[in-house]
């Protein structure tokens, strides 16, 4: 019997996402173009500051090309360790829990077949942000090493099979995984382990702090710092093949066995798979059927949290209840507590390690310019929190909203329970975060006030403007949460936030600017209408984007039709 | 009880439901049928509050719908087709959640849980996630979940899909015994024979409007069909399809 191509098998795929372009398309041209706009602007972002940083290295006699070479090969392996987790969570999904599986499986389609139409689908799936990534990394090296028009042909050759070959990694160890442990179970541990990892690397990245190794004086003499350069990170890396492939290609002279070696592998690789999924899927994707966690008693805690919602009435409160009760029932969500646990130490660590305390005194002048444009940094820290944390919480209220929309609930219990389940704990943080680097800065009790009192009234905005945000762009469809933030809407409260950090910094920086005055004068501070004027002014820019955003997501939750 | 004005529910320019009205009275069991894409579903969740008509108003008791939503809200139990429920609270944290939104609380609704999980058959389930629930199961829970908060008037869409044949009858038992105490039943449905042996008046909707409405012997004078079953009424009504054509469809068996 004849089998159905590749395409074919992949045909629901690729039409669901022809089918999202339509409706982007008649949805008008604002948002394909505010997503290009952003984009282009990171690609710019990218090129410029890799462009300066190679012009710099060529610069440098001998050393140059090393450095360049070290440098990509350090990307290339970061970026080959994030596709391998990726890979390993994305084949999870499309080999073991999408809903196109029954219809596959039932159907005649030979397992090789089947094997290569998932792996291409978890290539694409979870290697095209880093394809797009690479874009502008490798157009910096063409055009500081003149790498011609050729060059892109070339760069394409190289980096495909280095995607190839995270994808069969990663949907071999999913495999491999899911025949140990039932696929729900899988999945939770998955998403520790990944969230586990990743900010393992960043933990230990920043505790090294690199930006040391960037000083060769810091090393016992020149022939340390070349040696160490001129040895390959691990001549088995796949990453390092690729670095080789493209420094030899663009500073010569010109060497094919890196090339020969990544593809020889991948086509090992994929053969190798192909092995593994012949013997070990069916048995896996029997186990992925099962396996619900079962026996949950309320325990301590549960009483607890009860006990302290208690006067609060019972619709807020049972709705409270259940948003916590699912936050810390979901793995891939309370996961993703890690990377936040990591984001606040590395941003406190960062404080730390400013040499503002070391060796000579510097003024309080740079310490008070300092702290204050900490606020805007913790301002931003929490408005990445809030669109992990906050703005989902809408988006996965979709399924239930027969529930509560048949029920006598009013929509606005439900948009502050959520406001406040993701608030109050976003208020301890920003409170904790600003207090403790302000305490390392030893900023004076002036701007303590003023930092803090910002950050309360940021705050409240933040997550407003999240969930606000949410209810505007909600995603009922995704059933992963730590998915819902890196859509288009997250982008938009991305910027709307920076927006108003921006306007409260600079409406805030007429006080501050009079209080560094005194303190470069020495003369006391003179309390006048502007000063006030502008306390307010940012009082009422924090009032109005709490409430605004609030109001208008509940307008468009009230519109809500299922 | 429920009362429709005029309803009619516009997508684009796709008419679901057509200027439809109705008045149901209490204690009483009403069927709602017809083909797929008739508009039922669409009419339910209108009924439900959970989307706004076209135009048209719905009346709970005295209460609008979409005018006075907490008050008539608080009269009606819905019963979904699709049995959505968290997933990860167990089926005893599901029904307070649910009870919590109608503002009941304490020892009765602890009482009252344990009946319904009793007489569903999960009391051995209380404590287990959602998750680990098979469809029947989830559809048992969201059943007791519509009748916690002891409403007057029950919406329910298909309330037979994925029951066992003892849940499905306790199912009827418990429709029957809610209108013999001025309860008042919409239920749209795809069994006829269920239909036909329960319901006190059927309503038949085609393209978004009620082809026929009343009692058996209503609908069989209506369609001037004598005295035949209510499969052979409504394939009058919604346009059968003729045997020849079904063996085409079929074709030859290998």
């Amino acid at each position: 019997m004849s089998q159905p191509s590749l395409v074919r098998v992949l045909e629901p795929k690729w039409r669901t996402l022809l089918q999202r372009l339509r409706e982007t398309r008649d949805e008008g041209w604002g948002r394909p173009l505010g997503l290009a706009l952003v984009g282009a602007l990171f690609w710019v972002a990218a090129f410029g500051v890799l462009y300066r940083i190679l012009k710099y290295f060529r610069g440098v006699e001998e050393l140059g090309p090393l450095l360049a070479g070290k440098l990509l090969g350090l990307m290339l392996l970061s970026f080959v360790s994030m596709l391998v987790l990726s890979n390993v969570v994305t084949a999870l999904s499309s080999f073991f829990l999408a809903r196109d599986l029954d219809l596959l499986i039932t159907a005649p389609v030979d397992w090789l077949r089947f094997y290569l139409a998932k792996l291409g689908e978890t290539l694409v799936d979870s290697s095209w942000m880093v394809a797009l990534m690479a874009v502008p990394i490798l157009a910096a090296y063409g055009v500081i090493y003149h790498g011609g028009w050729w060059f892109a042909p070339y760069a394409v050759v190289t980096i495909l099979p280095l995607l190839v070959v995270p994808a069969v990694l990663g949907s071999a160890i999913t495999l491999v995984l899911v025949n140990l442990f039932p696929a729900r179970r899988t999945r939770d541990l998955l998403s520790v382990i990944a969230l586990g990892a990743a900010a393992g690397v960043v933990l230990v990245l920043r505790l090294v702090r690199p930006e040391r190794l960037a000083r060769p004086e810091g090393f016992r003499n020149l022939l340390d710092f070349i040696a160490v350069l001129r040895t390959p990170t691990s001549p088995f890396l796949p990453s390092e093949w690729a670095s080789q492939a493209i420094m030899t290609f663009l500073h010569g002279p010109l060497d094919m066995l890196p090339l020969v070696l990544l593809w020889s592998t991948a086509a090992a690789l994929v053969t190798i798979g192909a092995f593994l999924h012949a013997r070990l899927y069916a048995q896996g994707y029997t186990k992925a059927q099962e396996g619900a966690e079962r026996f949950v008693r309320g325990g301590v805690w549960g009483w607890a949290v009860g006990t302290l919602l208690r006067p609060l009435p019972v619709a807020k409160r049972e709705f409270v209840l259940k948003d916590v009760k699912l936050f810390f029932r979901d793995a891939t969500q309370w996961s993703q507590l890690i990377l936040l646990a990591v984001l606040v130490v590395v941003y406190v660590f960062n404080v730390k390690a400013l040499p503002l305390f070391s060796g000579e005194q510097i003024p309080r002048f740079y310490v008070t310019l300092v702290a204050f444009l900490n606020l805007g940094l913790s301002g931003f820290v929490l408005a990445s929190i809030a669109a992990r944390f906050i703005f989902p919480a809408v988006s996965l209220e979709g399924r239930h909203m027969w529930l509560l929309r048949s029920s006598p609930l009013d929509l606005r219990t439900l948009l502050w329970s959520k406001y406040w389940v993701g608030t109050a704990p976003l208020l301890v943080l920003a409170l904790a975060l600003t207090g403790a680097t302000n305490l390392l800065l030893r900023v004076p009790p002036f701007m303590m006030a003023v930092s803090l009192a910002a950050i309360v009234g940021l705050t409240l905005a933040i997550a407003a403007m999240a969930l606000g945000f949410g209810a505007v762009y909600p995603r009922f469809e995704t059933e992963n949460a730590a998915q819902i933030p890196t859509s288009f809407g997250g982008l938009v409260f991305m910027m709307a936030t920076i927006v108003v950090l921006v306007a409260v910094i600079v409406v805030l920086s007429g006080p501050v600017s009079a209080y560094l005055n005194s303190l470069y004068t020495g003369r006391p501070i003179r309390i006048n209408a502007r000063i006030v004027g502008a306390f307010v002014v940012a009082a009422g820019i924090c009032a109005a984007a709490t409430i605004v955003p609030l109001r208008i997501g509940l307008a468009r939750v009230e519109r809500y039709e299922f | 009880m429920i009362r429709l004005e005029t309803l009619t529910k516009l997508y684009g320019s796709f008419v679901a439901v057509d200027d439809i009205s109705l008045a149901i009275e209490p204690g009483e069991l009403f069927g709602l049928l017809g083909p797929n894409g008739a508009g039922k579903t669409t009419t339910l969740r209108m009924i439900a509050g959970i989307l706004r008509p076209s135009a048209g108003r719905v009346f709970l008791g005295d209460a609008d719908v979409h005018q006075a939503p907490l008050v008539a809200k608080q009269r009606l139990g819905f019963i979904p087709d699709r049995p959505f429920v968290y997933e990860k609270l167990t089926g005893a944290e599901f029904l307070r959640f649910v009870a919590g939104l109608y503002g009941q609380e304490g020892d009765i609704v602890e009482r009252r849980i344990a009946e319904l999980l009793e007489v569903f058959e999960l009391t051995s389930w209380r404590d287990e996630l959602v998750e680990a629930y098979s469809h029947g199961m989830r559809q048992k829970l969201i059943i007791s979940s519509a009748l916690i908060h002891r409403p007057a008037c029950i919406v329910v869409d298909e309330p037979m899909v994925g029951l066992d044949p003892k849940a499905a009858r306790l199912l009827k038992d418990i429709f029957r015994q809610f209108t013999r105490r001025g309860g008042t039943v919409l239920m749209s449905t795809h069994t006829l024979e269920i239909a036909e042996a329960m319901c006190d008046r059927i309503a038949i909707i085609q393209r978004g409007k009620i082809a026929a409405c009343g009692t058996m012997d209503e609908l069989r004078r209506q369609t001037a069909a004598g005295n035949v079953s209510l499969e052979e009424l409504f394939l009058r009504l919604t346009g059968g399809v003729e045997a020849h054509e079904l063996a085409e469809v079929l074709g030859d068996a290998p």
